[in-house]
């Protein structure tokens, strides 16, 4: 298949219409507007949605709008701009409707900077609205994967009928690489039988809500939502292992410093120091399993979790290996990305920390 | 094979088409490659860059720290990067602008009047396209050839009348290295 | 046996839980019966609020969608967009519509989204208990205003007809109230007109309902529904505000 460049934005936009895509809506800031920009141009070409809408909140509750009525629905921002969001898509999560939501993060807390960063794995890991509820949060390390996933994250949300969070960081957004658009091999969804599109004959209505007034109701209805994030938590974890094979410091890291990490791995290997890369591409569910076991494993001295942000991703390291290995981290923050030379001497530090 | 090449200028230069040259030509001869942009308030003006990876093997991180090469359209630019630039690597100069000198003498240094050059085929705008010539003159990194069947994919149709001076401006910069 | 009245189609056989005296009601039975007279309870989809209107899609017999706070009109250009055939419309208290959501619905009509608002506005915060709301009247207390709202400290009451009509893509503006028969009457008939410009395309449509809430206005039914008329359409003139 012939490889074509793309710009990283422009890749997602042109996945999610591959994958389906029927509206988008959405608000412009950096460093994501090329998705909106690529979408108001080619949505219409294709007989679909894109709106423009007034602002973050709008264009989730748009996307939730959409999604109750049976349609596939997307929408992207950046930082600022997805904490918004996250009203809506904990209502998205609480009515189980599936929505596509793309995060290209940025240097924060507050307006922040325009640079790729990593902070906001907590909230959209953890869920940044309110309530118990988890979203499906998939991490791409390259243009690639990033489109790969875009148009997984379409059938993720109708498999399981749960907003997935597409998080990539600026680099991934505004980076050009070279890319083949193959065909992802496609879930079996099952019909929106539950959608509100219309009576059309139906007995009674369809009234789509998350409000249930009665506790009883509303922890049974939680208690539902956990069966489902359970399944998805067994069945749906995904992650890439380079040189892990007989490694003796484990470095963890996702999206763009996996990267770099790997470069990093390939250093300290030259040096004599045996590193591999253990990277998460589900980063909820986290790939909790395979790393406990790969951290148990007697050749294996410390850990080391690099991130763009000050330490987030580290508190899941840390609980998948439980104390069977020291942990140690090395983050940039605010947009400053960590090279390879920051990684190869904070390994080189932590495998030291663990003969 | 492996270069990391920064390319830095003002706003309006063409430095990041330049970049996107160097990577669609690559990828057209098989290399890995990858783009990265400045991005932001620098783009409306001020100082911008892009860093451009051409390897034979996947591209790993794809920030450049410590460029091959730097082309540098402006002053800021080369005083910004000079001192990254790796011992025995080059260093592009924009000479119709820059007069300062290289701090550094471990590096080849290329002066490339890649603005009088324009000028004198009768369009600025093809500066970079001069730049780009001596690049790939001085470096080998690409077939001058590939670039030329680009530039006649590129402006194909419309912009079909600008395709001899691009071929004229990318000729002229291969020159000011093989003369 | 000659039937000599029943129930709209166009709402469920569901007992309300509004208050003895409250206009939701009134404004349910007339959405049910143009919906029903249309023909379009299949096909229309309802967007309800955060309010005493939250259970409104357990009333009417379409299919309906619950929004976040404020959001209907952001949820209904989700629907409608992609829905383009079918009517859709956003059932909003003054809270939800004026306050928490005013953003979305002024650009709902600015875009000219081709569905229906009802706006059920009285002067007051139901379900919270009867907190001051956007449209609370000078004077009138509330329960976070409880020397009565002054223009010094709160401003001046937002007449939102009035404000949305500035919009291009506003095509019809009625207030109307339902404190008696006659004005039940000439509700049904700007609901109707609403709904079938809509269906019509030709732009965004919006009807003011102004109602009572006797149970937060500490008043009897028929005081209530007479400050209805005195009290609120003074300042909020009943009639068209704009039909294009």
């Amino acid at each position: 298949m012939k490889k074509e460049l793309w710009k990283g934005n422009e890749a997602i936009a042109e996945a999610a219409i591959r994958a389906g895509c029927d509206c988008f809506f959405g608000y412009p800031i950096t460093p994501q507007n090329e998705i909106p920009e690529y979408m108001a141009l080619r949505m219409p070409q294709e007989g679909r949605v894109f709106v423009q809408s007034e602002s973050e909140v709008a264009a989730i509750n748009m996307v939730y709008g959409a999604a109750a009525s049976g349609k596939r629905a997307m929408t992207s921002s950046s930082s600022p701009g997805v904490s918004l969001k996250q009203e809506g898509i904990s209502y998205l999560a609480a009515t189980n409707l599936p929505a596509v939501i793309v995060n290209v993060m940025r240097g924060g807390p507050g307006l922040g900077s325009i640079q790729p960063s990593q902070a906001d794995y907590y909230q959209a890991t953890r869920g940044g609205g309110n309530g118990d509820y988890r979203t499906v949060v998939l991490a791409p390390c390259n243009i690639q994967e990033a489109v790969d996933l875009t148009q997984e994250a379409f059938d993720l949300a109708d498999a399981y009928r749960t907003p997935v969070v597409l998080l990539a960081d600026g680099m991934i957004g505004q980076m050009m690489e070279p890319i083949v658009w193959r065909d992802i091999p496609k879930r079996e969804c099952p019909p929106k039988d539950w959608a509100a599109s219309g009576r059309n004959g139906r007995d009674k209505n369809v009234f789509l809500t998350s409000l249930l007034i009665e506790a009883a109701d509303c922890e049974a209805h939680n208690l539902e939502l956990e069966k489902k994030y359970r399944a998805i938590a067994e069945k749906e974890a995904r992650w890439q292992e380079r040189e892990t094979e007989d490694c003796e410091i484990l470095i963890v890291a996702y999206g763009t410093p996996s990267r770099i990490a790997m470069s990093a791995v390939e250093q300290l290997r030259e040096k004599g120091i045996k590193a591999g890369l253990f990277r998460p591409i589900t980063l909820w569910p986290f790939p909790e399993q395979a790393l406990r076991q790969l951290a148990q494993q007697e050749r294996v001295k410390s850990v080391l979790t690099v991130e763009m942000s000050l330490g987030q991703m580290v508190d899941d390291v840390r609980l998948a290996v439980n104390g069977a290995k020291p942990v140690y981290f090395e983050g940039r923050s605010g947009g400053s990305i960590p090279t390879v030379k920051e990684i190869v001497d904070a390994a080189e530090r932590a495998w030291k920390g663990g003969l | 094979m492996k270069k990391e090449i920064m390319i830095a200028g003002f706003g309006g230069q063409g430095v990041m088409s330049i970049g996107k040259s160097l990577v669609e030509a690559g990828l057209e001869e098989g290399l890995e490659v990858s783009w990265v942009p400045s991005y932001g308030p620098e783009m409306r003006g001020g100082t911008a860059n892009c860093s451009v990876i051409l390897s034979d093997q996947l591209v790993g991180s794809p920030i450049v720290y410590t460029p091959t090469e730097l082309i540098a359209m402006n002053v800021p630019s080369l005083r910004k990067f000079e001192n990254d630039v790796i011992p025995g690597g080059a260093i592009f100069i924009n000479s119709s602008i820059i007069k300062e000198e290289v701090l550094r003498d471990d590096v080849k240094i290329y002066r490339v009047p890649c603005d009088t050059i324009a000028e004198e085929l009768g369009n600025g705008k093809v500066s970079n396209m001069v730049m780009l010539g001596a690049y790939i003159g001085a470096t080998k990194a690409l077939d001058p050839d590939t670039l030329r069947t680009m530039i006649r994919h590129m402006f194909a149709g419309r912009k079909e009348k600008l395709i001899p001076l691009n071929l004229e401006a990318l000729q002229r910069g291969l020159d000011c290295v093989q003369g | 046996m000659t039937t000599v009245y029943r129930k709209t189609k166009g709402l469920q056989d569901t007992p309300l839980h509004y208050c003895p005296g409250c206009s939701h009601g009134i404004v349910h039975k007339l959405v049910g019966e143009v919906m029903e007279e249309l023909g379009i309870i299949d096909t229309t989809i309802a967007v309800c609020p955060v309010g005493c209107a939250v259970f409104a899609g357990n009333y009417f017999a379409c299919d309906t969608i619950e929004a976040a706070h404020g959001r209907a009109p952001a949820v209904a250009t989700g629907i409608k967009r992609t829905h383009p055939d079918q009517p859709v419309f956003t059932y909003q208290g003054d809270g939800d519509l004026a306050s928490i959501g005013a953003a979305e619905i002024v650009h709902a009509a600015m875009r000219g989204e081709k569905f229906t608002t009802i706006f059920i506005n009285n002067a007051i915060y139901g379900m919270t208990g009867g907190q001051m709301a956007p449209t609370t009247l000078i004077g009138q207390r509330a329960t976070t205003a409880p020397l009565g709202r002054t223009k010094d400290l709160h401003g001046e009451p937002i007449r939102m007809a009035e404000m949305l009509s500035t919009m291009g893509g506003l095509v019809y503006a009625e207030r109307v109230c339902v404190a008696d028969v006659p004005n039940i009457i000439k509700a049904k008939k700007a609901i109707k007109k609403a709904f079938e410009k809509q269906m019509n395309n030709e732009g965004f449509t919006f009807v003011e309902v102004l109602c009572a809430c006797p149970t937060n206005w500490g008043m009897t039914t028929l005081d209530a529904n007479r400050w209805v008329k005195e009290e609120m359409a003074a300042y909020y003139p009943l009639g068209v505000i704009k039909e294009v």
